[in-house]
């Protein structure tokens, strides 16, 4: 389902990865790997068509794919309830209050997204991906300020809903989920330094 | 689409900021003035249609920095960017939301600040009508500026000076029509040129707002 050939990305128009490919379908997770800087982030936005690609191919079906990034994208003046609502709009999907209770968010849904922790801000964000029905989802970083339990809750989920379901994951993250799933250690495809960044250029 | 219309609206409403403060600037503006040139009918009354357009311009610019700001700051435009809700759809509605919290209350509340400034009674038709043709345009080219300036620091003041240039037409054929409203003659040539330039912005600028949104979230 998805088919990543010879992918190079950039970023801040200095290539950072070349030739990544890999191919995952349904049920599968792939999690990336490697230090600081050496690209997971720009990979993942490559992939959900952020920014991109100066080389190779990402094949997919079409709207399929959903991003969750470092930021929640939470509305601090709207409650948990109306920003899980927004999301099911917006990717017309019903929203099915179970979610609440799957992320423990049950007993903060009329909270305002401004008076949540870090953690649970971040259980919010989580709880989006369950919204809006997304088969391929990639996720950066998405136990950041999450507590044990609820890393485990997390994980529970998409083991045992998303991927279960058919679902794929591509997700970068420095700890260990417990996924049944291969490790892609992006060192190995670090860009040689000074090699030319491509598309960005021309607006620059 | 309607839920961003909703959520954009909902939020204006909720964290403030939206439907009062450029209501209160253009009551400001309009009330500073006759401190200003003096209370005289003579002075005043010819250079009304020019003050209230102005300050309408100004209390649009007031939230445009606002727009996209706050959506690229949480993050939610990466998301947005990334959801079946196309880019330019996006521009379109953030757009609609900022008219319907700052150009709608202007337009309604400037007869009221017309009287302030004793305009000439035959021209609040035009006013009327003139500002509900053009605050439109104002907005979506604001858009399109805070879509330019999105993830700049300190991006508000190089907002206002690449937006109030592209004012420019608006201002000048809606203080016409205004103009020519109080002095009895025909206004409608000026009012369809406004309508024109509406037409011609949200007709070009969505797309233009998406392409220069697409390049500041790379």
């Amino acid at each position: 389902m998805l088919h990543v050939v010879g992918l190079g990305c950039a970023r801040g128009g200095a290539a950072v990865l070349s030739n990544v490919s890999f191919d995952l379908v349904a049920g599968q997770a792939l999690v990336l790997r490697g230090p600081n800087g050496i690209g997971k982030t720009t990979l993942l936005r490559t992939l959900a068509g952020l920014q991109p690609p100066i080389t190779g191919d990402v094949v997919m079906p079409e709207e399929t794919a959903a991003y969750a990034s470092h930021a929640d994208g939470i509305k601090t003046a709207l409650t948990v309830t109306e920003n899980l609502a927004f999301w099911a709009e917006v990717y017309g999907m019903p929203l099915d209050l179970a979610v609440l209770d799957r992320f423990d968010l049950a007993g903060l849904r009329n909270r305002q997204g401004g008076t949540l922790s870090a953690g649970q801000k971040r259980r919010l964000g989580l709880a989006r991906l369950a919204v809006i029905g997304r088969k391929i989802l990639f996720l950066d970083e998405p136990t950041v300020s999450l507590d044990t339990g609820s890393v485990a809750m997390f994980a529970r989920w998409l083991q045992g809903d998303h991927l279960a379901q058919g679902g794929i994951a591509v997700i970068a993250t420095h700890i260990d989920l417990g996924l049944d799933a291969p490790v892609l250690d992006l060192t190995p495809f670090q860009s040689a330094p000074g090699t030319g960044g491509g598309t960005d250029e021309a607006f620059l | 689409m309607i839920a961003l219309l909703k959520r954009d609206l909902r939020l204006a409403l909720r964290a403030g900021g939206g439907f009062g403060l450029g209501l209160a600037f253009f009551l400001i503006v309009v009330v500073l003035v006759p401190f200003g040139v003096g209370p005289d009918r003579d002075v005043l009354s010819p250079i009304a249609p020019g003050i209230l357009w102005i300050g309408a311009l100004l209390a649009a610019l007031l939230s445009l920095d606002r727009i996209f700001a706050l959506d690229f700051e949480d993050g939610s435009l990466a998301l947005l960017a990334t959801s079946p809700l196309p880019l330019e759809a996006a521009g379109l509605i953030k757009a609609c939301a900022h008219w319907i919290t700052t150009g709608l209350p202007l337009t309604l509340a400037a007869p009221l600040f017309g009287f302030l400034l004793l305009m000439t009674p035959e021209a609040y038709g035009y006013l009327l009508a003139s500002l509900l043709i053009g605050t439109p345009a104002l907005s979506m080219i604001g858009t399109f500026g805070a879509a330019l300036t999105v993830g700049l620091r300190r991006g508000g003041l190089l907002l206002s000076l690449l937006v109030l240039p592209l004012y420019v037409p608006t201002l000048i054929f809606g203080a016409e029509a205004v103009r020519r409203g109080a002095a009895g003659l025909d206004a409608s040539g000026a009012l369809i040129l406004q309508g024109g330039i509406t037409a011609g912005c949200f007709a070009i600028l969505p797309f233009a707002t998406a392409a220069v949104l697409r390049i500041n979230l790379r």
